[in-house]
């Protein structure tokens, strides 16, 4: 466990110390938001039907956007061959990694989405749900991307490649979570959509870094 | 190699006999739906590729998985050459669902779980098309393709449910359930000619694409020995 949590403070203090990653990640969010007014045009319902989907789908490509550099950076100057020989498990390794990630990129845009609620003429009573599955979501964004950011490793145009192979699994995760929002906005429970997030989430989990991990012992190889 | 030379036109002389015994009977000898009239013809190709495209992926990991964890050359072969097969199917499911769903539900695509899933499904192939050739040394992508194709698998059982699970336009399955098919023989018989004329033709095409990539190999060792040889 010691080793868990030294590995999160090890990328926590990379990632404050080298800057601009998590600052980077909310500016693309706010800006992708705010560009949908001028798309669509300024109308408050208008804004207020598509509020919760352009959210969503800003926080994903937002929470993409760091992906390619949650191995890059180690596999490039061989600390992630320290790690992998190191006594935790590959899989403890990743963990930590993915939750580092999460912190300094799914927590962040979380903070930011109240303010971009307000922006989108959201309906109030979407704001509490909005932040509740972008809670349950975005950590399983961040897992399944751990994936994809395992398996570019060495390829070429590795970062385009990522999006193409994580987006399609991001789907699942995107029309729940959009569903639970809109469901509640609509004065319906959304009780169902969020049991599912949940679990996708529990799934995830276990699943992702096993996978992340296998992924990343072929890189090493 | 013998084994393929000895299947191969076996597979392709089934293709084209059950194809054409299938396209008869879809085509002429089997009575039109009560409700959607000729367009049940559609059927014929658009639910056999359907089922293929689906087995083409379950084949797929099953023979990447396999690759993973015994490192049989072969089953790697396998997963590569079953790819753009399985894309093939899932885009003639696509193309000929639409021109199903142009007449019958007045629109070319909806946005439905099962339309959804499957074209999820397609863009599961293209990225593991994608990233197989991503890599300079084709084993490494064959493994980073064999995770991805693993995780992939999730979609073919959301796929295979999403009917039942969720309240849709698609109809729901009516061959596979319990308490036996509900469609009439006349209708089953096309069908079922066809779902193995297809499977045959996958046979047939997966066997000659495994030839040619294990013949591909051996043409790049031969060249690298000429060059080592010549140095």
């Amino acid at each position: 466990m010691t080793g868990f949590a030294a590995i999160v403070r090890r990328d926590l203090r990379l990632a404050l110390r080298q800057g601009s990653d998590s600052t980077m990640v909310v500016m693309f969010f706010v800006l992708t938001c705010v560009l949908f007014p001028f798309g669509v045009g300024p109308e408050p319902n208008i804004l207020a039907r598509i509020a919760p989907g352009v959210i969503w789908v800003a926080a994903l490509l937002a929470s993409m956007l760091a992906l390619e550099r949650l191995f890059l950076a180690d596999y490039e100057d061989g600390s992630l061959e320290l790690l992998a020989t190191a006594p935790p498990p590959l899989e403890f390794v990743v963990a930590a990694k993915i939750l580092a990630h999460w912190l300094t990129t799914g927590l962040p845009l979380l903070i930011a989405t109240p303010l971009l609620a307000i922006l989108l003429n959201l309906p109030s009573e979407g704001f509490q749900v909005l932040i509740a599955t972008l809670l349950l979501g975005t950590p399983t964004l961040s897992l399944i991307g751990a994936i994809g950011a395992a398996l570019i490793l060495g390829a070429r145009r590795g970062g385009v490649l990522l999006s193409l192979l994580v987006l399609p699994l991001y789907i699942p995760v995107l029309i729940f979570g959009v569903g639970a929002v809109d469901a509640v906005i609509g004065g319906f429970p959304a009780r169902t959509h969020v049991l599912v997030l949940s679990g996708i989430l529990a799934v995830a989990l276990p699943l992702a870094p096993f996978a992340a991990a296998a992924a990343l012992r072929q890189a090493l190889e | 190699m013998k084994l393929s030379r000895m299947l191969l036109p076996w597979a392709g002389g089934l293709t084209l006999l059950l194809g054409i015994a299938g396209l008869w009977f879809a085509l002429f000898d089997s009575p039109p739906d009560y409700q959607q009239g000729e367009t049940v013809r559609i059927m014929y190709v658009h639910v056999p590729a359907a089922w293929m495209s689906l087995f083409c992926y379950v084949v797929m990991a099953i023979s990447a998985g396999v690759g993973l964890i015994w490192k049989h050359p072969v089953a790697d072969v396998a997963a590569k050459g079953s790819a753009p097969i399985g894309a093939a199917f899932t885009i003639v499911t696509l193309i000929s669902g639409a021109f199903w769903g142009k007449p019958m539900w007045g629109k070319w695509w909806v946005w439905d779980a099962r339309l959804t899933a499957e074209l999820v499904l397609l863009f599961l192939y293209l990225g593991y098309i994608a990233l197989i050739h991503a890599f300079d040394d084709p084993k490494r992508g064959l493994k980073a393709g064999a995770v991805l194709a693993l995780v992939g698998l999730i979609n073919v059982p959301i796929i295979k449910f999403s009917v039942d699970w969720w309240t849709t336009m698609h109809q729901p399955a009516s061959v596979v359930k319990m308490g036996g098919p509900a469609i009439d023989a006349s209708m089953m018989v096309p069908l079922l000619l066809m779902a193995f004329a297809f499977k045959a033709y996958y046979i047939y095409v997966l066997l000659l694409r495994m030839r040619a990539e294990v013949t591909a190999g051996k043409v790049r060792a031969l060249r690298l020995r000429q060059a080592h040889g010549a140095v």
